[in-house]
């Protein structure tokens, strides 16, 4: 008889529910499953209406992000046997209102993506004639920022966000950190009259669990801090130097 | 938004994750720093006062609630520098020859400046 492991999954229908509930599904145990595989058999056998997000399996697309066993994960990336004997409770991502089952509403996270401006910006506006070059070197300022999949773990990892959902977050503090490193950019100050507000990069603590649960070493809790000190010392240069410190 | 179940944040979410536990530890190590600051400040008055009044401060300091006290304000400090030392290549971007510095190192720089620092304090205390 093969080997099985228990799921405790949450359940939730809008329509019938007035609160999410656990149900447990048995599903075979094997040493090369991860968590998506299981949540994928317990739709294909066992319970079709069971919904979830998912794309790529293999840590690019992002869209697979749930809480395991308490912990903010990729279940993509995320193998049975690290919990094995079980149960593995298979959780949505916290902090964020539920659409159904372990399906999160992502509105307020893309809004906020969008409102710190996460493209290059050029002052004189124009497109340029040819490519913006940039050295190694260059790149390297920014590259680890951009590495970034929006899988919204680092959300589920920040009390600041649950406890405040006006905070900016650390996935969007990080991607503007990545634009105003860039060579190419120009938009850092834009970007500082949006994030030096109390709900931008002041609201975070540096509680410092984003940086631990992102499955790409984005280090958005690093990024933040940057930018705090950045903003710090331009606000100095401001106030001693009000004639010409930009 | 309609249809959506918004899930209510517990009063106790910073015991659930023991790095959100050490940073709620970290965060009332403040209480502990300003307890110092208030006995500094005291000493100076003592200080301030004449030989009199230093020398029943430095009697006060001596109770047993005043040891207690001063005993769990210095794990508490320890336990903040300890941690601030820990974060603080998070913050601290330092490049050289166009690479950056590991964190290791630069952790390893702060903790190297608090031992300089207070080695001259222990010595410029007991020193004959």
């Amino acid at each position: 008889m093969a080997e099985t492991i228990t799921l405790e999954v949450t359940r939730y229908d809008p329509e019938r529910d007035a609160r999410p509930a656990l149900q447990n599904y048995d599903v075979p145990f094997r040493k090369d499953w991860v968590v998506l595989d299981a949540l994928n058999y317990v739709k294909d056998r066992l319970d079709g209406s069971l919904s979830y997000r998912w794309s790529c399996r293999m840590g690019i697309c992002g869209s697979c992000g749930m809480m395991v066993n308490g912990e903010p994960k990729l279940t993509c990336a995320t193998f049975l046997s690290v919990y094995a004997p079980g149960p593995i409770r298979v959780e949505p991502l916290q902090y964020f209102p539920l659409i159904r089952d372990l399906v999160i509403d992502m509105t307020d996270f893309l809004a906020k993506l969008r409102k710190v401006v996460p493209w290059i910006v050029r002052e004189d506006g124009r497109e340029p004639e040819g490519e913006y070059l940039q050295t190694p070197e260059q790149l390297d300022l920014y590259k680890q920022f951009s590495m970034c999949i929006n899988c919204m773990l680092c959300y589920a990892a920040c009390p600041v966000y649950g406890l405040d959902p006006l905070f900016t977050g650390p996935a969007a503090i990080a991607l503007a950190q990545r634009y105003n490193l860039d060579n190419r950019d120009q938009g850092a100050s834009e970007r500082m009259d949006i994030l030096a507000q109390h709900d931008g990069i002041w609201g975070c603590t540096f509680v410092g669990e984003c940086t631990k649960v992102c499955p790409k070493h984005v280090d958005p809790a690093g990024a933040i801090q940057q930018y705090k000190v950045n903003t710090a010392v331009q606000a100095f240069k401001n106030l001693l130097l009000p004639w010409g410190a930009k | 938004m309609s249809g959506r179940y918004h899930p209510r944040v517990s009063t106790w979410w910073w015991l659930h994750r023991w790095g959100h536990l050490r940073f709620i530890l970290r965060e009332l190590t403040s209480v502990a720093v300003a307890a110092w600051v208030v006995i500094t400040l005291w000493q100076l008055c003592a200080l301030d006062s004449g030989p009199a009044a230093y020398a029943e401060f430095q009697a006060r300091l001596r109770t047993p609630w005043l040891l207690a006290l001063n005993l769990v304000s210095f794990v508490f400090v320890l336990f903040h520098a300890v941690t601030w030392f820990n974060l603080a290549p998070a913050a601290m971007v330092v490049r050289v020859g166009g690479k950056r510095v590991p964190a290791a190192l630069i952790a390893a720089s702060n903790y190297a400046a608090w031992a300089a620092a207070s080695a001259f304090v222990a010595w410029f205390l007991l020193r004959g």
